[in-house]
């Protein structure tokens, strides 16, 4: 994390909205086409959902949740709707937590209302081996019953380890398994960006929290 | 972190993460299911030697909310020495696969001991007058929740500082987060060496209690009388004990805790134990909220 | 006994590290001491070049818990690791089961020291009846019994009723006898775990002040002063406690002292870990009352180092601190420490040594043939010391039966090569005969 924010600290200094790009990994998806993509996505979610009414947004941390307070941003400025949104941590529902020391939590905010009889849309950044979303499905079924889940990504890079699919994804992207994909997001990272670089050792991928629950 | 042993042994960072987890984990008791599926497949033994129902169902609780397998092995009995030694304990709950043990105990230093026999993680929940590492931290969490922050917090610890070790812990975590603690006790209930302690000490309670934003009242036990570290339960009472007189000589948002059992007409008066300032009941709830944290933190790793 | 009376020549050895010197031992005595000494015929010849040759150590306080508690050590063990320590002769205290309180029992404890062979066992009687405090034991039967006591303890308990001291100092005069104290404060110390202070503040355990020591102490230097008896204080373990014996001399009390090796190095900061190996009464104390002691030890006012070699069985240690039995094994250690803190510092000679762990102590217990000068025509009672032979100690490697000792892991500087008991060799080549 430390690392990257060095980085990050450094693109601000070259200004506009260009990512900076680290040595030995490309740029695949940069600031507007992100937004691009967002907004697409959103308006899916409210076709898809006959306008969106019954919608709760759950990111998951840490990424997930910007990109769910993004799309609800846009939701809200295309039907004049408030969605419910909120966060999921999926920290202790993971099914690799024996494999490294205890972590740290992320937030938990399930919006006024609860879940029951809501459209949960989960927001995460990277769609990897479908791990993450197995354990908010499990989540999700401790705190309430919600009418239909779907899922919202903003990459999927492919390689799914179980049964899961996404029902809205910002590109596809084809990668290999030698190949780590590090989204980056202003409010976390100062800068939008998705990179595409040689795989780190676990230890060093810190930066991409969501993208080593799924490796 | 492997163990649990002594509130010393947490640095800020960890201390903090403690706190942080158990503010995610008080969700867990308004969910519809409160559970979580972390500890699936974890033996957590509760080895209590001394009675203490409130602490063992708070940690059986927090261990049964993170899906462990909870056993109680309860030793009654005043002296270890009669039965089965701790050693040959430990040697059976290593046997049996114990990924985590939590002990009571009414020697210091048995925790400590425990650590060197088994394997799993000891969490030390009350050794003698030494020690008792998760009361302190939810004592803190519960500060945290009710003011804000700890930092510059000043917290007044009252009465039988000597044989508690509710007030070692706090000592020294409190400290460790920034808090400043003043010990307020008769000479005789205070140790001897108090004064290399981190923390300010007090024979007086009354110029202390407008200076504080916390005053947590120590259990203060009647036998005490008979050894002679005070004259009389009256004496004590009037001079160290908390009543609604006193109460209201404190900052407004001052708050009073107890880590209990209360002695009320002893060190707390009902008018105070009942009063909304009072955290009492609220320490029991954070107290789950707490150890299944610590028991997370311990044993939901690698 | 094997057929090893000798004669012995040893070849080269330094009398309380002065030059180096052959001695010649030869029917209990030492025959002849001098250089370049032809070996007699049939004379077996040690090589001694480099070790220090002191008279016999004399330890004035051991438990060798027999009769009681053999599972922790026999007369014979304790004899045995006495003398792999370099003593000669020991003081066996008088807290068996049952108690030293009768001719009998000492007589029993000296007969099984005679029997063992390996070291002069000299039982110490009991003050009062069962330790209790209450009421004198027989101590006239006791000195006039076969072990021909001298020495009076209720080690372990103190004699705190300040009127049955007076009696007991008063009464032991008739035969020269000598009152050694266990300085303990009885309600001072109900309950006492450690000593009292910064580390047991921290730790939670029941302190054990100094003053309840240094209390009994100078109450009982006052007594003996006004009785005109001799005293001797047990495990002196304070800063004020020597202070006190100091101030005690010096106004003519016929008072004499004694620390232990484990008083003179470790500090009460090793009960951190809650390990009981480190239990012991009295309690460790602070790194300035060790430097205390090795000053009174120095200037005289310690008169001796004694062992308070305290065998425990593994269970009796492998516990909760509180559950824990009190003490520490300490004859083979004992001049290993001693060198360590007493000597590499500086603060002793080998001569002091001698005086110290030999010479004084026999004096102190009126054991004759024991503590003397290694001259010729004097009972061939010697050790001989390596002082550079650094080793690591390791309990269970003791010939004690417990292995109960707190220096396990701790190298020490020297180790024992030889001990003769009147020409005939207990240990040789540094292992028992």
């Amino acid at each position: 994390m430390r690392a990257q924010k060095a980085t990050a600290g450094e693109a601000e200094g070259i200004s506009g909205a260009q990512a900076k790009v680290p040595e030995g990994t490309r740029a695949v998806l940069d600031g507007p086409e992100i937004n691009r993509a967002l907004t697409r996505i959103a308006h899916e979610v409210l076709e898809r959902t006959k306008g969106g009414q019954e919608v709760t947004l759950l990111g998951i941390p840490s990424r997930g949740v910007p990109l769910a307070q993004r799309l609800a941003r846009r939701i809200e400025r295309v039907e004049d709707l408030a969605v419910p949104t909120g966060s999921l941590d999926i920290t202790m529902y993971r099914d690799d937590l024996r494999l490294a020391p205890a972590r740290a939590l992320g937030r938990t905010e399930i919006p006024d209302g609860g879940l029951d009889d809501r459209v949960v849309v989960l927001v995460d950044d990277v769609l990897f081996s479908g791990r993450t979303v197995r354990a908010a499905l499990d989540a999700l079924g401790d705190l309430g019953r919600p009418r239909a889940v779907q899922l919202a990504v903003l990459v999927d890079r492919g390689h799914r380890e179980l049964p899961i699919r996404a029902d809205y994804v910002g590109k596809n992207l084809p990668t290999s398994l030698r190949e780590n994909v590090d989204v980056r997001l202003s409010e976390t990272d100062d800068q939008d960006a998705v990179l595409l670089g040689p795989a780190r050792s676990r230890a060093g991928s810190a930066g991409s929290a969501d993208q080593e629950v799924d490796s | 972190m492997r163990h649990l042993l002594s509130a010393g042994d947490l640095d800020r960072d960890q201390a903090t993460l403690i706190l942080d987890t158990a503010s995610e984990l008080a969700q867990v008791g308004d969910r519809s299911v409160k559970k979580l599926p972390t500890l699936r497949g974890r033996t957590v033994v509760n080895l209590f030697y001394e009675d203490s129902t409130r602490t063992r169902t708070s940690f059986e609780l927090a261990a049964k909310r993170l899906s462990a397998d909870v056993i109680n092995f309860s030793a009654k009995g005043s002296s270890v020495s009669k039965g089965e030694s701790l050693k040959d304990t430990a040697l059976t709950l290593q046997a049996m696969g114990a990924d985590g043990v939590v002990i009571r105990h009414s020697a210091s230093g048995a925790a400590h001991r425990l650590s060197h026999w088994v394997d799993g993680s000891v969490l030390n929940a009350g050794d003698g007058t030494h020690e008792h590492p998760t009361q302190a931290l939810l004592d803190a969490f519960t500060m945290r929740n009710r003011l804000g922050t700890l930092e510059g917090l000043r917290v007044a610890v009252v009465g039988d500082v000597m044989h508690s070790r509710v007030a070692r812990s706090n000592v020294l975590l409190l400290t460790t987060l920034g808090a400043e603690v003043t010990l307020v006790a008769p000479p005789t209930l205070l140790p001897v060496s108090v004064g290399t302690w981190p923390c300010e000490v007090s024979y007086d309670l009354d110029s202390v209690l407008p200076k504080s934003d916390v005053v947590m009242m120590l259990r203060v036990q009647g036998e005490r009388m008979n050894e002679s570290f005070f004259p009389s339960v009256r004496e004590y009472s009037r001079n160290y004990g908390l009543d609604g007189e006193r109460l209201g000589r404190m900052p407004e948002h001052a708050i009073v805790m107890h880590p209990g059992p209360m002695v009320r007409g002893m060190e707390i008066s009902a008018e105070v134990a009942d009063s909304p300032r009072c955290t009492v009941t609220e320490q029991v709830a954070n107290g789950v909220s707490l150890r299944m944290a610590v028991l997370y933190l311990l044993l939901g790793g690698s | 006994m094997p057929d090893n009376h000798g004669p012995y020549l040893i070849r080269g050895a330094r009398p309380l590290g002065g030059d180096p010197v052959d001695l010649l031992l030869r029917d209990g005595t030492v025959a002849r001491v001098g250089t370049d000494l032809e070996a007699p015929e049939g004379a077996q010849v040690v090589d001694a070049e480099g070790l220090i040759a002191l008279p016999g150590l004399v330890d004035l306080h051991t438990h060798l818990r027999e009769p009681g508690r053999e599972d922790a050590e026999t007369v014979e063990t304790g004899s045995r690791s006495a003398a792999m320590g370099g003593f000669t002769a020991v003081h066996a205290m008088a807290n068996t089961d049952p108690v030293a309180d009768t001719a009998g029992v000492v007589e029993q404890v000296w007969h099984l020291g005679r029997e063992s062979g390996l070291c002069d066992v000299r039982p110490v009687g009991a003050v009062t009846v069962g330790l209790a405090g209450e009421q004198l034991s027989e101590i006239g039967a006791m000195a006039d019994s076969a072990a021909k006591v001298r020495v009076f303890s209720d080690d372990g308990k103190c004699v705190s009723d300040a009127l049955l001291m007076r009696r007991a100092l008063e009464y032991v005069k008739a035969f020269d006898g000598v009152v050694a104290q266990h300085a303990q404060e009885p309600r001072l110390t109900e309950g006492a775990q450690m000593n009292e202070g910064c580390v047991s503040d921290r730790l939670g355990l029941p302190g054990w002040p100094a003053v309840a020591e240094e209390a009994i102490i100078a109450r009982d230097c006052l007594l003996a002063q006004h009785v005109g008896s001799r005293l001797h204080v047990c495990h002196v373990s304070t800063k004020g406690s020597v202070d006190i014996i100091r101030w005690a001399k010096e106004r003519g009390c016929d008072v004499t002292a004694e620390v232990t090796p484990h008083h003179l190095l470790l500090t009460d900061e090793l009960v951190e870990g809650y390990d009981p190996i480190y239990k012991v009464n009295p309690p460790l104390r602070t790194e300035e009352d060790v430097l205390a002691l090795r000053e009174g030890l120095a200037d005289g006012t310690i008169d001796v180092v004694a062992t308070d070699h305290a065998p425990h069985p593994v269970e009796a240690k492998e516990t909760e601190w509180s559950n824990a039995a009190m003490g520490m094994v300490g004859l083979e250690t004992a001049l290993a420490v001693v060198q360590r803190t007493m000597v590499d510092t500086g603060l002793l000679t080998w001569d002091q040594v001698a005086d110290r762990m030999s010479a004084t102590p026999a004096r102190i217990g009126r054991l004759d043939g024991h503590g003397r000068a290694l001259s010729e025509g004097e009972p061939a009672n010697v050790v001989l010391y390596d002082p550079a032979a650094p080793v690591g100690v390791d309990g269970t490697a003791m010939v004690t039966k417990s292995s109960n000792t707190p220096f396990r892991g701790m190298t020490l500087p020297g180790q024992v090569r030889a001990t003769f008991l009147r020409g005939v060799p207990t240990v040789l080549e540094g292992k028992t005969a």
